[in-house]
């Protein structure tokens, strides 16, 4: 083969388009673009088409209207004359405060369901092995709505309260377990609140301080501070010299029964509960699998070894296995935390009101603009999907082996 | 040395029995349920639990009355006792399975489809089982169409002839560019769909079933059509994102990206919402898709986006080597692929697609929320809000999970199973 030979076969061809594998790669990504543009033009023209032939338009105008109904579960002030804007912001401060909640009780069922799991107990290892696969198994939305029917079945009406002899009485007289929600304390900020608050932040500031020092002391010089009962000093001391200086600036509202009805405290509706308790339990089972594979996934040598260093049993937990462990758990803890918060969304079968039953629910049947609302309510969920991704993102970054 | 050492043993004593607490039953108690304080503890609070949880569901259960035709006539049965009014289940059992509409003497139809598909999937779970019954599974979809929506078998004998006459040409044509092999085959499938629209309007009474229509389908039977069809349709879908997401060439990579990333970013019920009252508005002015199919649309996209995800961590997991020595062979993406990759990428996720398709049988029960009537919006809408059993929440309920939970925690008990099948590198 001589090199003219070689510029000839170099020339470009049209076949080359389909045969020669460095253009054949742009040939099937145009074709992938027209494809695409032609699909979206497609989709795009049948859009107007419809909507010109229902005498529609897309606007987000609706959003200014008052909305006309009313949202029991609020944490900001809302009336039925505010807007469909105020409506969908007190849905999104709903499915965050649902999916807050979720997380940290589900956490606590993994965590538990997962150690107790490997427990050398037999019985309490099978325990969790049924409530593992029995709650894998079974639809969220099953369990949401069996849970919502066993707290209105189980728990007893606020009226059986009343009376000089009742059936059901309030727990230390503050918290008080009815079938239409919680009824708990609530804080009364007064004069003065602000600075045991700033106290109480600044001391929590202090304690990482300290471990920060005590940490570089152990390092530099060899020396053991005690941290456990400082830092437990810190917590509590001044805080609480501040608040008794001030004069106890901030009280508890307890709930009390007036009529048939409790008044005053944060009372947290039955669906709130429900919801909250379902998705916790059902995600939890999850996490339980999660936690018991991240345990079982540090070898067994790691934990000789720190053993044969002589150190103590607690100190091989805390500084040999769980950061181990933590680095395979993490990951598809936070994808579970995601599916908590997607998961909330089935607070329209048991009435919550959170972003899908306000903003996909009652504005969106009420204005007809189906557009508008789903693609605001997706975008919702969006936002939060991918700025926990790009936390995860850094997080697992941060964790990765360092190979040297 | 002395003659006589008569303390030197001569021959081995046998070995006595362990004490008592060392050996049998109890030791593995002692062992396994009283180790120390805190497993007593446990163990204890166990007992109690599983105690008390028999004690107030088992009268509840013996108790149970399975004849009654309302919810009153059942606590006039049970007189005050605890007890459970199974009669519901009896009563409505057709339209737990199969929906309110769907007509009571073709109920036939889905349950030998059901049974058909079972023998379908049979060749597909189970290597060791003859080859040739995958024919079967090939026919299996347009009987099964055939079956439950019933009309005129040309209908489907078409659509099959047609997906026949495409793999043909494909077979035919595989051997120069896989493009035009692709090409050349839909062409072909699409003009013999075309000649074959003719075909079935001739004769539309040949074997043909009463025509069910999509609105009628209900019951479990609707979650397990959905279920299913839903899992089949996504995972080439799936395997195709994956391997986009993975390739080269950017636009069409981030083509899948994007779509991979809008999909597992909102909850299914949003895109459940886009099926019910968004999609019509895409499609020309006077074509009317059924809500089921929509639904399937949707369903399909949502599951394969996330089979996306799982077959994306197979193909990562393959190291790099395998890659280079496709290339080193001579073969070309296709054969790597089909030849090389994908069966050790597929092998490493099939968990993971076993996971993601239980997830999907899981929730099919949203479209309850979008008042479609599937089991749980059967129990939700006609049963709970009839007068005759308004109320009988545990055992409806109850039902639904068990129904569930048997499906899906066989499923999940069959891949741990393969898991252990194909497990080839015994390290």
């Amino acid at each position: 083969m001589n090199t003219s030979e070689l510029a000839r076969r170099d020339k470009f061809q049209f076949s080359m388009l389909l045969n020669d594998k460095r253009y054949r790669s742009y040939t099937f990504q145009f074709f992938a673009l027209f494809v695409l543009i032609c699909a979206m033009a497609y989709l795009g023209k049948n859009l107007l088409e419809n909507l010109a032939a229902a005498g529609l338009n897309i606007s987000y105008s609706f959003l200014g209207e008052p909305a006309g109904y009313d949202i029991n579960q609020r944490l900001i002030e809302y009336n039925s004359q505010s807007t469909h804007l105020r409506a969908s912001i007190v849905g999104v401060l709903n499915t965050l405060l649902v999916a807050f909640l979720g997380c940290i009780a589900a956490t606590f069922f993994g965590v538990t369901a997962g150690i107790l799991r490997l427990s050398n107990n037999w019985i309490v290892a099978k325990l969790m092995m049924i409530y593992v696969e029995i709650f894998r198994n079974v639809p969220v939305l099953i369990w949401i709505l069996i849970i919502h029917s066993v707290f209105l079945a189980f728990l007893p009406q606020p009226k059986a309260f009343r009376g000089e002899n009742p059936e059901a009485t309030m727990l230390w007289d503050a918290f008080a377990f009815t079938g239409r929600g919680f009824y708990i304390p609530k804080p009364v900020f007064n004069d003065g609140s602000f600075i045991v608050i700033v106290t109480f932040i600044l001391s929590i500031i202090g304690i990482f301080a300290f471990r920060y020092y005590a940490r570089q002391k152990l390092y530099s010089e060899g020396k053991l501070l005690e941290t456990r009962w400082t830092s437990v000093g810190i917590f509590f001391i001044p805080t609480l010299i501040i608040y008794f200086a001030i004069g106890s600036p901030i009280g508890l509202e307890y709930p009390e029964l007036k009529g048939f009805n409790f008044k005053g405290g944060i009372h947290a509706r039955g669906s709130l509960i429900s919801l909250w308790f379902a998705l916790s339990i059902y995600t939890g089972a999850f996490i339980a699998e999660v936690v018991r594979a991240g345990i079982q996934s540090v070898d067994k040598g790691q934990s000789e070894a720190a053993g044969a260093l002589g150190m103590r049993p607690n100190f091989i937990m805390n500084l040999v296995i769980l950061p181990q462990a933590l680095r395979v758990i993490v990951p598809p803890l936070i994808s579970f935390y995601l599916n908590i918060t997607k998961n909330s969304s089935l607070a329209l079968a048991v009435g919550y009101m959170d972003i899908t039953g306000t903003l996909g629910g009652i504005t969106l049947n009420q204005t007809g603009r189906a557009i508008e609302a789903v693609l605001l309510l997706m975008l919702f969920y969006l936002v939060i999907s991918l700025s926990i991704s790009a936390i995860m993102n850094v997080y697992n970054r941060s964790i990765m082996l360092k190979e040297r | 040395m002395s003659e006589d050492n008569s303390f030197v043993r001569k021959e081995m004593i046998s070995e006595r029995i362990p004490p008592a607490a060392e050996r049998g039953l109890v030791k593995w108690v002692r062992e396994n349920l009283f180790s120390s304080a805190f497993n007593t503890i446990m163990t204890f609070i166990s007992l109690w639990v599983i105690y008390s949880i028999i004690v107030s569901v088992t009268p509840w259960f013996l108790n149970g009355v399975w004849d009654a035709k309302t919810v009153r006539e059942c606590y006039d049965l049970l007189d005050g006792k605890s007890g459970a009014c199974f009669a519901v289940l009896k009563e409505r059992f057709p339209q737990l399975i199969y929906g309110f509409k769907y007509p009571s003497s073709e109920y036939w139809r889905p349950n030998l489809a059901t049974v058909l598909l079972l023998i379908a999937l049979a060749p597909i779970l189970f290597r060791r089982l003859p080859r040739q019954l995958l024919i079967f599974s090939a026919v299996y979809p347009f009987l099964a169409f055939w079956l439950i929506w019933g009309g005129s078998i040309l209908t489907s004998v078409s659509a099959f002839l047609g997906c026949a006459l495409a793999i043909i040409c494909y077979r035919r044509f595989s051997s120069g560019s896989f493009a035009i092999a692709v090409l050349v085959s839909l062409i072909a499938a699409n003009v013999w769909w075309i000649i074959g629209g003719y075909i079935v309007d001739l004769n539309k009474s040949l074997l043909a079933l009463e025509v069910v229509p999509s609105r009628d389908m209900g019951g479990f039977m609707l979650n397990l059509l959905l279920g299913t069809i839903a899992v089949c349709l996504s995972i080439p879908l799936g395997i195709a994102l994956a391997l986009g997401r993975q390739s080269g060439m950017p636009i069409i990579k981030w083509i899948c990206v994007v779509f991979i990333e809008f999909i597992r970013g909102v909850p299914l019920i949003t895109l459940l919402f886009v099926a019910n009252v968004i999609l019509a508005f895409f499609f020309p002015p006077d074509t009317s898709l059924d809500l089921i199919l929509r639904v399937l649309i949707m369903m399909t996209f949502f599951n394969a986006a996330y089979i996306a995800e799982v077959v994306r961590g197979g193909l990562a997991a393959l190291s790099k080597g395998q890659y280079e020595a496709a290339d080193s062979i001579g073969l070309d993406y296709t054969q790597s692929m089909r030849f090389i990759i994908l069966p050790q990428a597929l092998k490493i996720s099939i968990p993971g697609i076993v996971n993601v398709s239980v997830g999907m049988l899981k929730d099919t029960t949203l479209v309850s929320i979008i008042s479609m009537f599937d089991l749980v919006g059967m129990i939700r809408g006609p049963i709970l809000s009839s007068t005759d059993w308004n109320g009988v929440y545990w055992e409806l309920f109850g039902a639904a999970a068990a129904i569930f939970f048997v499906v899906c925690f066989s499923v999940s008990k069959y891949s741990q199973w393969l898991e252990r099948q194909l497990e080839t590198d015994k390290r």
